[in-house]
């Protein structure tokens, strides 16, 4: 019997580039010095949280096939968290008279995940008992649900906002400073995108690209696909929040709109941009999306005008994002 | 004689004013390929389908290996060791065979919550796999392809791989012969034929000649109920089943 | 008792007004099998037209004509152009794509109309009140929107049990890939309903603008709570369309109406209109997550 020979390793030219990319992302804020753009530092941290935020979204999208559509939930619960754990700290008074308020960003983001994992685990167990067009309808309801319960939360600012007026503190780093806040979001980024290389082709990340092709199939091997499903859909939001977290620091801003429909929809828009269960795709989609925004709307004030039939165009013409551009030839 | 592996008993099942299942009972004997055949629209996918767990019928009951089964998801089943292949195949078709086969054997291996190594370099899986495939009959050539891309006789085999990873007591077949060619059809019942005598096999099968080759028994159904069980031999000569059956299947 | 009236006719004519946003809507869902989140882009579409040209001309009938016309119009070149394209991807690329569509068309909105909300005035004859019983006077715009409202009920009813045309709509919702295989002319067929329901959509954003103000974004608010309905209703079935959009639009109001006064006496005034209002607007996603839950195809599941 001939040996089975191994699946021959293809490195992608993506994978390749990838430690100069990192090494002149890291270089980034010394270079927007250089040139004289420090607001670049800003911008390529708003890309960093939202790559992290699309990526957790494609965990269920791209690899297990759960078109969620109230992402934006999980995001602004991740804000949320930080905003009023922010307020109590600055009334000094806990909140529900239990727990403290505080400012320490170790302590919100995990507070923030552990809020956004719970949701996410709430949400989802009802969520994921409907399928198809009902469960995209039944995501986008539960994250309207959230929308209106912060704007009818006067003590937080309701339609307003709140603003957090504190930077959070994390031992060892200054991030009044720009540049730190961006290290920062640009290491938790990394490990973010580490962890999800390691689930999805874990055992358990093999389960989730089998519900993905054919619960039938999983059924018929012995699987109950759905707390697997399920156990996606809470990592998912956890990363969600930790991304809507660290936005609330750095805008210093949290506001209903992070849980607004149309942010569930760029989310959305990031993933297919840059390439739908792929690791990096959602990282380029949301760097391309960003960015695009944000020369857009330096040429014109109508951009939006200019993005809506871009978009179109790319899901019409351009299947499998930006990924499949770079790696031509390579099957998914 | 020996109690049965699979005894069905008074199964109904009713889809608005028809009655699909009705009344079927059945029984399924350790080792034994009992084979179950019968006209267009007896009532087999429906049987099966409660059978395996995807449909629960109204009333009646499923014992297996002395257990009811009735309620149980289909998952759970499988677990129980009653394991299925499809009538339309189906497979992780983004998958190559070998992914398809090392998923079985991981679900049979216990629960998948591990997160950390990487599950598509684990020779844990990938060896039982590669013992499953040769067993099945699928040629290694095949092995790292994506299923998607496989003829619809390679696939069927795949199917059977897949079904045997999950050391079953009793192998479900639903029309393994359905869709291949002659030559194919041969190796599939080449392939059973091996298989006989491990497990039990219930054989959901219109290949006549395949059926008669194989079968220790064989069970009639018809209009949702069950008007013969016998040896081959007796079902040939039994003259419900002629005026049924095999008139019809000479017809047609 | 006259403000529980009141509140209820109103709560029917929000449910007619979702009715004929949700038909439309539901029928491209069943039949094309598309999510189009672009549909209440066609009923800002048909509510800007109208504005624009009564205030052109001071013809409220000129007006109708416009927004029908525009709705209808722009929707079956949408169809021509993208959602054709739509109707064998999956969901993500409908909801994208239409999401594109979107930020197109509000933009394309402002650039035409600004972004200052446009005022219409009610049609000279419907100006007034009527008395529905002795004491409890009602508006007769309102009024006449719920007539209107009923009659495209009725209508869509004769068209979809009684003429050809809908029986395949019928037999397009559950079996799909039977008309295909009849040869019938799947791609007309599927172009005039969708310009059907732009025509619907249109419809009740000119009806709308007299009564909410308007500007761009008016869809987007309206199409999630049409996307509730049909979702309740269940995808495809225009009876469920009825049931779901005049069950959401009477809830809605209700909750609207009744839950501050209810919290108030609970806690602070402020607060409880607040908080009202919060669970107001969430209760139509309440009652959503609820009947999939126990019915997660919906209340009248067309596909078998």
């Amino acid at each position: 019997m001939a040996e089975p020979s191994r699946r021959p390793r293809r490195v992608s030219p993506v994978l390749l580039a990838l430690p100069p990319l990192l090494a002149l992302a890291i270089a980034l804020p010394w270079i927007a010095e250089a040139l004289g753009t420090p607001a670049s530092t800003g911008l390529a941290t708003r890309m960093a949280i939202y790559a992290i935020a699309a990526s957790a979204l494609n965990l269920v999208l791209g690899f297990g096939g759960m078109v969620s559509f109230g992402h934006a939930a999980f995001f602004g619960l991740g804000g949320y968290t930080v905003g009023i754990l922010y307020a109590h700290w600055s009334w000094q008074e806990p909140l529900w008279g239990l727990i403290p308020g505080t400012t320490s960003l170790p302590v919100t983001l995990l507070a923030a995940m552990a809020v956004g994992g719970a949701g996410a685990a709430l949400i989802g167990a009802l969520s994921l008992r409907t399928r198809g067009v009902q469960f995209i309808m039944i995501t986008l309801a539960f994250a309207q649900m959230l929308f209106f319960l912060f704007v009818s939360l006067k003590a937080y600012g309701g339609d307003d906002g709140l603003s957090v007026r504190r930077q959070g503190e994390f031992p060892g780093l200054s991030l009044r400073d720009p540049a730190q806040l961006y290290w920062l979001c640009l290491g938790l980024l990394v490990a973010w995108l580490l962890l999800l290389r390691r689930v999805t082709r874990s055992r358990f990340g093999q389960v989730l690209a089998g519900a993905r092709q054919s619960e039938r199939r999983l059924q018929a091997i012995g699987i109950a696909p759905y707390p697997y499903k399920l156990a996606a859909f809470v990592l998912s939001g956890m990363g969600a929040a930790l991304a809507g977290a660290l936005m609330v620091n750095y805008a210093r801003f949290v506001s209903p709109d992070m849980l607004a429909w149309t942010k569930s929809g760029e989310l959305m828009i990031m993933v297919i941009l840059g390439g739908v269960g792929t690791l990096m795709g959602p990282v380029l989609g949301a760097i391309a999306l960003v960015g695009l925004e944000y020369w857009l709307a330096a040429l014109t004030e109508h951009w939006q005008f200019v993005l809506g039939p871009l978009l179109l165009l790319v899901v019409l013409f351009a299947r499998g994002g930006l990924m499949a551009l770079l790696r031509p030839g390579a099957g998914a | 004689m020996t109690a049965p592996l699979l005894l069905v008993e008074g199964l109904r099942k009713r889809f608005g004013g028809l009655c699909a299942t009705d009344d079927l009972s059945l029984a399924v004997r350790p080792g034994e390929l009992h084979a179950l055949i019968g006209p267009n629209g007896a009532g087999k996918s429906t049987a099966i389908a409660q059978i395996t767990g995807e449909i629960r019928p109204d009333a009646g009951r499923i014992l297996f290996a002395g257990r009811d089964i009735t309620r149980l998801p289909p998952s759970r089943r499988v677990r129980r060791g009653l394991s299925r292949t499809f009538q339309i195949v189906q497979l992780l078709d983004e998958a190559t065979t070998l992914e398809n086969v090392a998923l079985a054997v991981q679900a049979h291996q216990g629960h998948s919550f591990r997160f950390w190594r990487d599950a598509r370099r684990d020779e844990r899986l990938r060896q039982p796999a590669r013992q499953l495939l040769l067993r099945a009959g699928v040629e290694a050539a095949l092995w790292e392809q994506r299923t998607g891309d496989l003829s619809a006789g390679a696939r069927k085999q795949v199917e059977l791989a897949i079904a045997l990873a999950a050391a079953p007591r009793l192998l479900l077949l639903d029309e393994p012969m359905a869709g291949l060619g002659p030559s194919e059809s041969r190796a599939m019942t080449e392939t059973l034929r091996g298989l006989k005598g491990r497990l039990a096999i219930l054989l959901v099968e219109h290949d006549m000649e395949a059926v008669f080759a194989l079968a220790d028994r064989v069970s009639v159904l018809v209009d949702g109920r069950c008007i013969a069980s016998g040896e081959p031999a007796e079902i040939r000569a039994d003259p419900a089943v002629r005026a049924a059956y095999l008139t019809e299947d000479e017809e047609a | 008792m006259a403000l529980l009236l009141e509140q209820l006719l109103n709560g029917l004519q929000l449910g007619v007004m979702l009715f004929l946003l949700a038909a439309g809507l539901t029928l491209v869902f069943g039949i094309m099998g598309v999510i189009n989140l672009a549909h209440g882009s066609l009923y800002m579409v048909g509510a800007f037209a109208a504005a624009w040209v009564a205030a052109q001309t001071g013809s409220a009938l000129l007006a109708l004509l416009a927004g029908l016309a525009a709705a209808a119009l722009v929707g079956m070149a949408v169809e021509l152009v993208v959602l054709r394209r739509l109707y064998a991807r999956d969901h993500l690329d409908q909801v994208l794509a239409t999401f594109g569509l979107i930020l197109f068309f509000n933009q394309g909105a402002i650039l035409l109309f600004g972004r200052q909300p446009l005022f219409v005035d009610i049609p000279e004859p419907l100006r007034g009140a009527v008395e529905i019983i002795p004491g409890v006077p009602y508006p007769a715009y309102r009024l006449a929107i719920l007539a209107v409202g009923l009659l495209v009920a009725a209508g869509l009813y004769w068209l979809i049990r009684h003429t050809r045309t809908g029986m395949l709509v019928r037999a397009g919702a559950t079996h799909r890939e039977m008309v295909r295989a009849l040869g019938v002319d799947v791609r007309r067929l599927y172009t005039l309903v969708f310009g059907l329901g732009a025509l619907l959509a249109g419809l009740a954003g000119l009806m709308a603008g007299p009564i909410f103000s308007v500007q761009v974004g008016m869809g987007e608010q309206i199409l999630i709570m049409t996307f509730v309905v049909v979702v309740i209703g269940g995808i495809g079935s225009v009876r469920g369309a009825l049931v779901g959009a005049l069950l959401v639009g009477l809830s809605d109001t209700l909750m609207r109406a009744y839950l501050p006064a209810l919290l108030r006496g609970a806690m602070q005034g402020p607060d409880a209109d607040a908080l009202a209002a919060g669970l107001a607007s969430m209760g139509v996603y309440l009652l959503m997550a609820l009947v999939l839950l126990l019915r997660p195809r919906g209340l009248f599941p067309a596909h078998g």
